[in-house]
C-alpha cells in the first residue's frame, strides 16, 4: 500500500517521483554482486556534519541542522530496508549506552544504530551498573572516562544530567537519549522525519500535541523543533498536566480536545504514567480517556486524514485507543522505524567530528 | 593575650557609622578593655589614656560587626561541612563578629544540654561570638514544643525548626502562646511542604524549559499569611526567617501597617540573585526558598530600603562536593554566604538601591534587637565588636581562598565591591586584611 502524500489534508507533496512506501517492508533485494555490495558500502552522499560535540538537546539547533540531520536519515531509512544494512562509518568506534532508567525501545533502537554503522556497542543499565550502590553520575564520568569510548549515549531520570555527564567527559560525544522532564532531541528528530516523509514538509503545518506536557521531555523537544522549522503548535492538556509559562513558549494552548483538535494535520499523543492518574493529576483513568483519551470521535475534529502519532509505550485506552493506534492515520509503527534511522544519522554526522575522524 | 592585659586602641579617622541611632560621621573610636568607651569627634591622641594604640583609618568606614542571624554550622554531626572553628574565621573575614547557628543539627539542638555543648564548643574553638537558636519543636517533627523556658535560659537566642515548617497550625499556636510569656523569638521557615511537592526551583517558564519541577510562591505566602494570624490571635514575637518574594512582602507590609509584633529577613542571595542564574541546572543556585524572578528580588531591595524587611542574613549553608556534584533535582539545598555577605551586601549601596546606613542596619541594629544582644551599635559601653571597611576595594570571590570547609558559594568569581580590612570582636582584632592571606 502507498501512502498518498495528499491524504494528509493541508500538506502538498514536495518530492518529484514516485512517492515513497511507508507501511510496506523492503521489495524483496535481488541478489547482488559483490562489487554491487561494496557499492552500498560507500558513504552517504549527503556529507552534513553536525557542528558540535554533543548532541544535548534540540534547544539551540538550527533549522539547517536539523534539515540536515532529517536529510542523512532519509538515506539511512533506504539502507536499513535492503538486505546489506552494515555501514562502516564507526568502525573501531566504541559505543556505550548508559540508561539509568530503563527503556527497551530507545536503547534497542540506538544499539542497532550503533552496530548498522559498524560501532563496538555495550549496554550499560541502571540495574546492572553501580548507580544503584551510591555511585554519584560524577564518579560514573569518570570510571567511563577512563575507558576511553567514543559515543556515549545516556537516559537519566533527572533533568539536566546528560548536560552534567557531558561536561566532566573529555574525547568523547554524548547523546542525550532522554532526561528527566527536559529533552528527548532524537525523538523529536525522527517524529520530524515522519511528519516530512508523510506530508513533505514541516513549515506550516498545525502540529497538536496532546497528554502530559508537564512531565514530558518528547513535548518540550517537539516544541522547540517545530517551532524552528516553522510549524504551528498545539498543546492540549487538562491545567495539571500543563507547564507553568507554557504560553510563552510559542505555542497555543487548549483545555478541550473539540477545540484543541480543531485544524490538525498532526496529532501528537503522549504518554500518561499510571503513577498520575489516581487523583494526583487527574482523577482517574476513566474520566482521563473521557476527556483526552484519542478515540475516533475526537481524532474526527482534526482534519480529515490527519496523521497520528506516539512516542510508545503506548497505554492503549488510557491516552488511545486501539482502533485510533492501529488505525489507517496511524504511524507509529513508522515513527520506531524512523527512529532507528535518525539515530544513525546523528551517530553518523556527531562520528564525522569525532577526533581523528 | 587575656582581655585585660590589652591596650586601648584607638581608631582615628574613622567615617563611624552607627545605625542604631543614625549617626554617621568621621571621627575617632575608643576601646578599652573589650568596649566602646568613646566615639566622637575629636578624641585626638592627646585624649587618650597613656599606652594606647592609634590606627589611622584614613577615612575608611568603622561600622557595628555584623550578625548573621542564620548560619547553618555543622557541629554537632555534621563537623565535615562546617565546624565552629572554620565558621567562625570565615566570618571574621568577612566582617561578621556574631553568628547564629540553627539547630537542625545530628542531633537536633533541642535540649538544654545541647545548647550548653554548643555554647562551650563555641567558646573553645570559634573567633566570633556564636549564639544557638533552638528548635521550636521537639526533633524538628513540628508535633511537640521544645523546653522554651529552659532553652532560653541555657542561651537560645530564638526558636525555630531551621528550613522545616510546622504544618500543624495546632502546634504553632500553642508554640506562639507559650513563648510569648517568655519573650521568646519564634523564627520559621514559610514554606508549605505539600505545595513543593517535588518542586525544586521557582515555579515558571524558566523552569518549565529546563524541565525542573516548580515550587510556587503560594507554598510561601500561604504558610506566611497563617502564621501572621496566629500572631495576631496570640501576641506571640514572630520573625519570618527568610522571605523571597513580591506577595510576601505585601504580606508584611500589611501586617506592620496593623500593629502585629512580626518582623522578616531575607537571604543576601534574594537580594542580588534571581531564578536565571541557575542557567544551566547550577547547583549552587539551588536553594530554600528557591531562587525567584527578577521582580522579587527588586521586591527585596525595595523591602530593605523601606525597612518593611528588618534583616538581612547569609543563610550560610555549607554543603560538600558530593551533595552538589548532582543532577539539580537531586543535588542538595544551600549555599555559603557568611563570608562573603557584606560585600556582597554592598552591591547594593554600590548600585544607588540602599544607603548605607539602611542597609548596615539590617546586618547589625536590627539583628541584634531582635535578639536581644548588646551589640550592634557603636554607642559608649557597648561591646567592641566592629568592623573597619574600604568601601571600594575591589574583591574577586575565588572559593579556594574562602574560610569555609564547603565551596559552594554561589558568588563564585564575582567581581565585588568593598571588604572588611580589619575585624575586632570584644577589643581583639580577630581578622586583619593586611596579614591575611593574599587575596
Amino acid at each position: 500500500m502507498l501512502r498518498d502524500p495528499s491524504i494528509c489534508a493541508g500538506c502538498r507533496p514536495l518530492w518529484i517521483g514516485k512517492p515513497r512506501t511507508v507501511r510496506e517492508p523492503a521489495l524483496p533485494q535481488a541478489k547482488l554482486a559483490p562489487i554491487e555490495l561494496a557499492l552500498m558500502n560507500i558513504a552517504p552522499k549527503s556529507s552534513f556534519v553536525l557542528s558540535r560535540r554533543h548532541l544535548l538537546g534540540i534547544e539551540g539547533l538550527s533549522r539547517e541542522e536539523i534539515s540536515g540531520l532529517l536529510d542523512l536519515g532519509e538515506e539511512f531509512v533506504e539502507l536499513n530496508r535492503q538486505i546489506e544494512k552494515k555501514r562502516t562509518s564507526l568502525r573501531g568506534r566504541t559505543q556505550v549506552n548508559l540508561f539509568f532508567e530503563v527503556s527497551t525501545r530507545t536503547q534497542a533502537s540506538f544499539e542497532l544504530a550503533g552496530k548498522r554503522l559498524g560501532a563496538d556497542v555495550m549496554n550499560m543499565s541502571s540495574a546492572s551498573s553501580s548507580i544503584r550502590k551510591g555511585e554519584t553520575l560524577i564518579d560514573t564520568a569518570i570510571t567511563l572516562n577512563a575507558m576511553h569510548p567514543d559515543i556515549l549515549v545516556v537516559r537519566h531520570q533527572s533533568s539536566g544530567a546528560v548536560e552534567l555527564l557531558a561536561s566532566k567527559l573529555d574525547g568523547c560525544s554524548v547523546i542525550n537519549a532522554g532526561d528527566g522532564a527536559h529533552e528527548h532531541p532524537t525523538q523529536a528528530l525522527l517524529d520530524a522525519l515522519t511528519i516530512r516523509r508523510n506530508c513533505g514538509h514541516i513549515e506550516g503545518l498545525l502540529v497538536v500535541i496532546c497528554g502530559d506536557i508537564l512531565h514530558s521531555r518528547v513535548a518540550r523537544s517537539n516544541i522547540f523543533l517545530l517551532n524552528t522549522m516553522g510549524a504551528r503548535v498545539r498543546v492540549v492538556a487538562p491545567s495539571t498536566l500543563l507547564p507553568p509559562g507554557i504560553e510563552r513558549f510559542g505555542v497555543e494552548v487548549a483545555r478541550d480536545m473539540r477545540e484543541g483538535l480543531n485544524g490538525a494535520d498532526i496529532v501528537m499523543m503522549l504518554r500518561l504514567q499510571r503513577e498520575r492518574m489516581n487523583g494526583s493529576y487527574v482523577p482517574s483513568v476513566g474520566e482521563y480517556f473521557h476527556y483526552y483519551g484519542l478515540d475516533e470521535k475526537k481524532l474526527s475534529y482534526a482534519k480529515p486524514g490527519a496523521l497520528v502519532m506516539h512516542p510508545g509505550p503506548m497505554n492503549r485506552g488510557v491516552e488511545i485507543d486501539s482502533i485510533v493506534a492501529d488505525g489507517a492515520q496511524s504511524v507509529i509503527r513508522e515513527q520506531v522505524e524512523m527512529g532507528v534511522a535518525v539515530r544513525m544519522a546523528v551517530l553518523e554526522a556527531l562520528s564525522r567530528n569525532l577526533p581523528n575522524a | 593575650m587575656m582581655l585585660s592585659d590589652r591596650r586601648p586602641i584607638l581608631l582615628a579617622n574613622a567615617r563611624i557609622v552607627d545605625p542604631s541611632r543614625d549617626f554617621d560621621m568621621v571621627g575617632d573610636l575608643l576601646i578599652a578593655d573589650g568596649v566602646i568607651r568613646e566615639a566622637k569627634k575629636g578624641i585626638g591622641a592627646a585624649g587618650v589614656p597613656e599606652g594606647t594604640d592609634v590606627i589611622d583609618c584614613r577615612g575608611k568606614l568603622i561600622a557595628p560587626g555584623l550578625i548573621d542571624m542564620r548560619a547553618f554550622v555543622g557541629e554537632p554531626g555534621a563537623g565535615y561541612r562546617e565546624t565552629f572553628a572554620s565558621a567562625s574565621q570565615a566570618a571574621a573575614a568577612g566582617g561578621v563578629t556574631t553568628i547564629v547557628c540553627q539547630p537542625n543539627t545530628s542531633p537536633v539542638i533541642d535540649d538544654p544540654a545541647t545548647v550548653d555543648f554548643v555554647l562551650r564548643r563555641a567558646r573553645d574553638t570559634a573567633i566570633v561570638h556564636v549564639h544557638p537558636m533552638a528548635a521550636l519543636t521537639k526533633d524538628l517533627e513540628g508535633k511537640e514544643m521544645t523546653e522554651i523556658g529552659l532553652l532560653k535560659a541555657a542561651g537560645a537566642v530564638a526558636f525555630t525548626d531551621g528550613d522545616k515548617s510546622v504544618t500543624n497550625a495546632q502546634v504553632m499556636r500553642r508554640a506562639l502562646e507559650y513563648a510569648g510569656d517568655f519573650d521568646a523569638l519564634i523564627v520559621h521557615h514559610t514554606e508549605d511542604p505539600d505545595l513543593i511537592g517535588d518542586g525544586v526551583m521557582n515555579e515558571g517558564e524558566f523552569g518549565a524549559r529546563l524541565g525542573l519541577l516548580g515550587i510556587p510562591k503560594a507554598a510561601e505566602t500561604i504558610m506566611l499569611e497563617r502564621d501572621l494570624r496566629l500572631a495576631e490571635l496570640t501576641g506571640g514575637r514572630y520573625h519570618a526567617g527568610q522571605i523571597s518574594c513580591r506577595a510576601s512582602l505585601n504580606i508584611i507590609h500589611g501586617a506592620k501597617a496593623r500593629g502585629l509584633p512580626v518582623t522578616c529577613g531575607v537571604s543576601i542571595n534574594h537580594l542580588t540573585l534571581n531564578e536565571n542564574d541557575i542557567g544551566h541546572y547550577r547547583t549552587f543556585f539551588k536553594m530554600r526558598p528557591p531562587l525567584r524572578s527578577e521582580d522579587d528580588r527588586r521586591a527585596m531591595v525595595e523591602g530593605i530600603a523601606s525597612g518593611d524587611i528588618d534583616v538581612i542574613v547569609s543563610a550560610h549553608d555549607p554543603q560538600d562536593a558530593d551533595g552538589k556534584r548532582r543532577p539539580f533535582a537531586e543535588a542538595a539545598d544551600g549555599a555559603i554566604g557568611v563570608e562573603t555577605l557584606l560585600s556582597v551586601a554592598l552591591r547594593l549601596y554600590h548600585d544607588g538601591s540602599v544607603d548605607l546606613v539602611t542597609l548596615l542596619r539590617a546586618l547589625t541594629a536590627n539583628p541584634a534587637r531582635l535578639l536581644e544582644l548588646p551589640s550592634g551599635r557603636l554607642a559608649k559601653g557597648a561591646p567592641a565588636d566592629l568592623v573597619l571597611i574600604d568601601l571600594n576595594t575591589p574583591f574577586v570571590v575565588r572559593p579556594e581562598l574562602l574560610r569555609t570547609r564547603s565551596k559552594n558559594t554561589p558568588f563564585d568569581e564575582a567581581r565585588l565591591q568593598g571588604r572588611a580590612l580589619m575585624t575586632l570582636v570584644a577589643g581583639r582584632p580577630v581578622y586583619n586584611c593586611s596579614d591575611g592571606r593574599g587575596d
